[in-house]
């Protein structure tokens, strides 16, 4: 085991963890935040994008114990309060939600994406959110719901 | 009807959003595998590592002997039917002496934690002598390993036409790779029953099949809904559900079980692998004279829904076209390669890439338009199925599909040599000049709803009290908007805004019905439509008016009871079981009236090939398609989207490698899902004739954008590089010829 | 110990002193694939990513620059590998340094180093010694590092290639494993090097074609078609899962062709 603090969601936490655990799981598993999604555990679907330190980055491939002093968002930590981020109410209102199993990870990537980039392009778009599978939409509507929010 | 009060918000043809749309963004929404309970343990699994072994020893001494190990079990801890399967119960719970697939769950575990699982798992002393696996399907035939034999038998047998055309096609085996894996929670009871929470698609069903081999009453056991991350039929056979059952059951504590990508692979079924030979005859003038076919689906180890997928891919082998005289045999095989069952489409895809690669290769040989030969054999309202014989009294716009997407504008000419929109994306290894565009059509025809005298029903209860409606239903929201549609539909019955779907688990109400088979939208869709219509009813009668809305029932235009006055002396509720209109067993030629509704489509692809490195990127999938009434757009277009994703993957690049039935890419960095650099734009046009029983006309709409887009894209590629392309997933060596 | 995050190099080299056996851990885009699927299992970890010393890019690549920082530049072609490494969530935390760890043939950014003929600076408590790429890629997923020793940074020749471009094939138009790829750096006088990953057991160099090529000063069509071939010719591709041999070596050859007209 191994003391880890860190800034989660805007909070600070102390937590021990195992040698080998991930971010991913520490969350889900252990500090109720099952938002980010475990669909592939070696980074080739997105579901379980969260930020960290400002990047985009995988929880699966994130040794929790080598989290220690990073700020990391989740996507239960996009909304303030009951208003929600820019791009969780584009995919809401665009039909970017089906199964949504992969949804978390598409808010967490494509708020980044708009992060440093406030009005991306058709190409930006795809190319950005090309680490994040999702089996359900085509893509077509998640497309759509955030060309929408780039002309906003 | 008379106009009064405010007009119902969130009816039918409204693009409503989804209920569960921003618990989703949010991270709120509970799927099956984020659930917990109080004292849980995590269950784990012991696999084949071969596609067939016999199971020499198993010891679980070992392993039960680790601190924080609950249970091990094996076959013989199955307290009742040892075996399990939904058409068949032929497959044990655990392997039972001889493991027949790859990855076959051999023993489970129950433990404090998923690491103490996992080792555990590792602990049991197993020894397993491997034996030659049986994987090639004509050696299964041969061998009359056969789970099905479907044959057709229709017309003059020995009729010809002067033109012929025979061709050899494939397919991989397709996985369905839903984003959220295989999952559930079991919780004992405390009086030996269980509720248990599952990635499902069919509940009752997964029921009827848990309690017997818990051996306890049906009651017992109350499967519940729960959030589902995507299904495409991997979820219409159980995976997990008896094993975390039995684990709860003998530690009396609830027990969480969720597979890892690697294991979910081999842990559900898949789409059937297909080798087919079909020869196609016709006059010079392009009528089709004979259709002759024989197919192979690879079933795998355990029978599915193998025969049912067998009848599909026979009997829509011609497609959606006229003719007399048809001769086709379809098998179902027993191998042991990874079993196959329900995807998407349901042996039709396999169908209809060879019936249109025919076509094309017909109209090549006739010198014709494959679109006027499409036309020319176009299937219509009054004509025979070819294959079955049953008269269409549907409407079926099959010349209309044709027609709308043929005049769809093409996508300019691509300049850009920016590598996202370029074959080989940013890997760069393509320029522009190195790139030859193609264009390819393709249509299909797909049954919906249950075929050969299935009975097929769904209930469904619709309550109106003071704070408006609720519908319940057992009926599982996969993703599809389900969800959405079914509250628009009892939005519009009653006319009252307040509609909250409730789900129900197997003990509040009766089947729902699979989620599968494009048929929720028509069959639980048509149960809370009736529902909803007699509420109305007796909501009418209890006011003594002529309408309702949110405020209440009114009389000649004014409100004369409130909502709140007409649920005074209890809310008014009806419950009612829907089924759709009966169909028949096939005979000995499979004639009959086998199916309930059909579905046309066309696709129209448009790629850009870089024939030297064999590398595509499709550009554009356009489409027409009959789906009787859009209502909700939104979900519409995103159900075809979607779909036709899944088509174009098969077209390219989705396959599970397979070596002596041993999966080789069972992970998401080798199993290659289209990304959104893979996505192409979709056109879609809606072909709005209603379906005479679905709700206010409406068709499902799942599985036709996966059928005909793949040959469209095959075709494509084929108009791009002059390959024949008789398999799919087409592989750049496919197109390079190396 | 169990983990250890050093801050400072001597840090991390005191870390890898004390338990030789330790596992390094960087973007962890590799190692935790293996952890989560429980193939490897780690007893001492020591965590790099906080070492200042690592992560500098300023004439040679410190071990711990990420494929996200490399992607805008200064080495062209290895902008263009980087853009190709998994997904940008991937990018964002796997490093040049991982790639040269894992070693796998189907590294993306090891072609470029080879193209280079980069040397791959090692560090340990008692030592720092540099090896050439070839002579540190020992194999598939094998490299020359010593128990205790670290990847300090890629140090590249002070004569960079005014040309160099790079390609990749695979069968998705992004996150993407290769079937194969391949890195042209030309100079101005001629001077053409070829080299070509997932088409051997390591990323390999295909010299007959570098000299076949170097010697043109301005190649046409005939000598373009004569360097495809003999690229082709020098490459060592297997059959598995992902592609063909043959397929390999066909692209292979295509993609350097292709690549090196971009050079010209």
């Amino acid at each position: 085991m191994s003391d880890v603090d860190f800034t989660l969601n805007g909070e600070t936490r102390s937590v021990s963890v195992g040698t080998t655990q991930s971010l991913l799981s520490l969350l889900r598993d252990e500090l109720e935040l099952p938002g980010s999604k475990n669909a592939c555990e070696q980074g080739e679907c997105g579901s379980c994008t969260v930020l960290m330190d400002g990047a985009a980055v995988c929880a699966c491939l994130v040794l929790a114990a080598d989290a220690d002093g990073s700020d990391i968002t989740t996507v239960e930590g996009m909304a303030s309060g009951d208003v929600l981020h820019a791009v969780q109410d584009a995919l809401v209102a665009g039909g970017g939600v089906q199964c949504g199993f992969c949804t978390p990870g598409f808010v967490v990537a494509a708020a980044h994406l708009f992060e440093s980039e406030p009005s991306p392009d058709r190409d930006q778009i795809r190319e950005a959110l090309s680490g994040n599978i999702c089996r359900c939409t085509g893509y077509g509507a998640i497309l759509r719901s955030l060309e929408d929010l780039a002309q906003r | 009807m008379t106009v009064t009060g405010t007009r119902t918000r969130g009816g039918i043809g409204e693009s409503v959003v989804r209920p569960d749309g921003v618990p989703k963004v949010t991270g709120n929404f509970a799927y099956a595998s984020d659930l917990t309970a109080e004292g849980m343990l995590w269950g784990a699994t012991l696999r084949s590592p071969f596609a067939r072994a016999r199971l020499v020893r198993l010891d679980t001494s070992a392993a039960l002997a680790i601190p924080g190990v609950h249970a091990v079990l094996t076959q013989e801890d199955v307290p009742g039917r040892p075996t399990f399967g939904q058409i068949v119960a032929d497959q044990p719970v655990l392997v039972d002496g001889e493991a027949r697939f790859w990855g076959e769950p051999a023993a489970i575990v129950a433990a404090d934690d998923p690491d103490t699982a996992r080792r555990a798992v590792a602990a049991i002393d197993i020894e397993w002598e491997e034996l030659d696996p049986l994987v090639d399907m004509e050696e299964a035939l041969e061998l009359g390993e056969v789970f099905r034999h479907a044959p057709v038998r229709r017309g003059d047998p020995d009729s010809s036409g002067p033109v012929v055309v025979e061709g050899f096609y494939e397919i991989g085996m397709q996985d369905q790779a839903p984003l959220g894996t295989e999952a559930g929670l079991a919780v004992p009871d405390g009086e030996g029953g269980v509720d248990l929470w599952v990635t499902s698609q069919w509940t009752h069903e997964d029921h009827d099949q848990i309690w017997r081999s818990l051996d306890v009453k049906p009651g017992q056991v109350r499967q519940h809904p729960s959030g589902i991350g995507g299904a495409f039929g991997a979820r219409e056979d159980m995976s997990l559900h008896i094993h975390v059952c039995m684990l709860a059951l003998r530690t009396g504590r609830p027990v969480k079980m969720v597979y890892n990508r690697a294991e979910s692979f081999p842990g559900h079924v898949h789409r059937h692998p297909a080798r087919m030979w079909f020869r196609h005859e016709a006059r010079a003038d392009g009528t089709l004279t004979r259709v002759q076919a024989r197919i192979l689906l690879d079933g795998g180890a355990y029978t599915d829904t193998t025969p049912a997928v067998v009848a599909n891919a026979v009997y829509f082998a011609v497609g959606p076209y006229r003719v007399d005289n048809v001769h086709v045999d379809g098998y179902g095989l027993r191998t042991n390669n990874p079993p196959a069952g329900a995807m998407r489409g349901f042996g039709v895809v396999q169908a209809c890439f060879a019936h249109e690669s025919q076509m094309d290769r017909l109209a090549a040989e006739l010198a014709m338009d494959p679109l006027e030969l499409r036309k020319r054999n176009a299937l219509a309202t009054g004509d025979p199925l070819a294959t079955t014989g049953q008269i269409i009294e549907t409407p079926l716009p099959t010349t209309d599909v044709i027609d709308r997407v043929a005049a769809m504008p093409l996508p300019a000419p691509d300049e850009s040599e920016d590598p996202r929109r370029l074959p080989g994306g940013t890997g760069l290894t393509t320029s522009r000049s190195d790139v030859v565009r193609g264009v390819g059509y393709a249509v299909s025809i797909k049954n919906i709803a249950f075929s050969e005298a299935f009975d097929d029903y769904a209930e469904a209860r619709v309550v109106l009290t003071a704070a408006g409606a609720e519908v319940h239903t057992a009926a599982v929201e996969v993703g599809q908007g389900m969800v959405t549609v079914l509250a628009q539909i009892a939005r519009t019955a009653l006319g009252v805004d307040r509609v909250a779907i409730v789900p129900a688990d197997t003990g509040a109400i009766g089947s729902a019905g699979s989620t599968s088979a494009s048929r929720q939208t028509q069959m639980t869709g048509g149960a809370v439509l009736e529902a909803a219509r007699a509420v109305r009813e007796l909501a009418l009668q209890r006011g003594d008016g002529d309408d309702l809305t949110s405020e209440g029932v009114w009389r000649s235009g004014e409100l004369v009871m409130t909502l709140d006055e007409l649920c005074e002396s209890g809310p008014l509720s009806h419950h009612t079981r829907f089924r759709h209109p009966p169909t028949e067993e096939p005979d000995e030629n499979g004639q009959g009236t086998l199916h309930a509704d059909f579905a046309v489509a066309a696709h129209r692809a448009v790629v850009d090939v870089d024939p030297e490195l064999g590398l595509v990127r499709v550009v554009q999938v356009d489409t027409a398609q009959d789906i009787g009434l859009a209502l909700n757009p939104q979900s519409v277009r995103g159900q075809i989207e979607g779909g036709i994703m899944q088509g174009v993957g098969l077209a390219v690049m989705e396959e599970l490698v397979l070596d002596r039935g041993v999966i080789r890419n069972a992970s998401f960095t080798d199993y290659l899902l289209p990304t959104f650099l893979d996505a192409p734009d979709v056109e879609i046009e809606l072909i709005e004739e209603p379906s005479p029983w679905g709700p206010f006309g409406a068709k499902g709409i799942g599985e036709p954008p996966t059928i005909s887009s793949t040959p469209a894209v095959v075709a494509a590629i084929r108009n791009a590089t002059g390959r024949e392309l008789n398999r799919v997933p087409v592989r750049p060596q496919d197109i390079t010829g190396t | 110990m169990e983990i250890v995050r050093p801050t400072d190099l001597s840090g991390a080299l005191e870390a890898l002193d004390s338990a030789p056996d330790a596992t390094v851990l960087a973007g962890g885009t590799d190692l935790m694939v293996e952890i989560n699927f429980g193939h490897r299992h780690p007893e001492h970890i020591v965590a790099v990513r906080r070492v200042e010393e690592l992560t500098e890019l300023n004439g040679r690549i410190g071990a711990c620059v990420t494929w996200a920082r490399l992607e805008q530049g200064p080495y062209r072609a290895l902008a263009q590998a980087a853009r190709t490494v998994g997904s940008p969530q991937i990018r964002a935390a796997g490093t040049i340094g991982g790639n040269l760890g894992t070693a796998s043939p189907a590294g993306d950014g090891l072609p470029f180093l080879a193209a280079l003929d980069a040397e791959i600076e090692l560090h340990s408590a008692a030592r720092v010694r540099r090896l050439r790429w070839d002579e540190f890629l020992t194999g598939p997923k094998q490299n020359a590092l010593a128990p205790g020793e670290l990847i300090h940074s890629v140090v590249l020749p002070d004569e960079i290639p005014t040309r160099q471009e790079f390609g990749k094939v695979g069968v998705r138009n992004a996150m993407v494993i290769s079937a194969v790829m391949v890195c042209v750096a030309r100079f101005d006088d001629g001077r053409t090097r070829v080299a070509v990953g997932s088409a051997g057991p390591t990323t390999l160099r295909v010299r007959a074609a570098e000299e076949m090529i170097s010697a043109e000063s301005s190649p046409g069509e005939s000598a373009l078609a004569e360097f495809q071939r003999l690229v082709s010719e020098g490459v060592n591709p297997i059959t598995d899962h992902r592609s063909t041999a043959d397929y390999r070596r066909h692209a292979a050859g295509v993609v350097a062709r292709r690549l090196l007209e971009r050079c010209l």
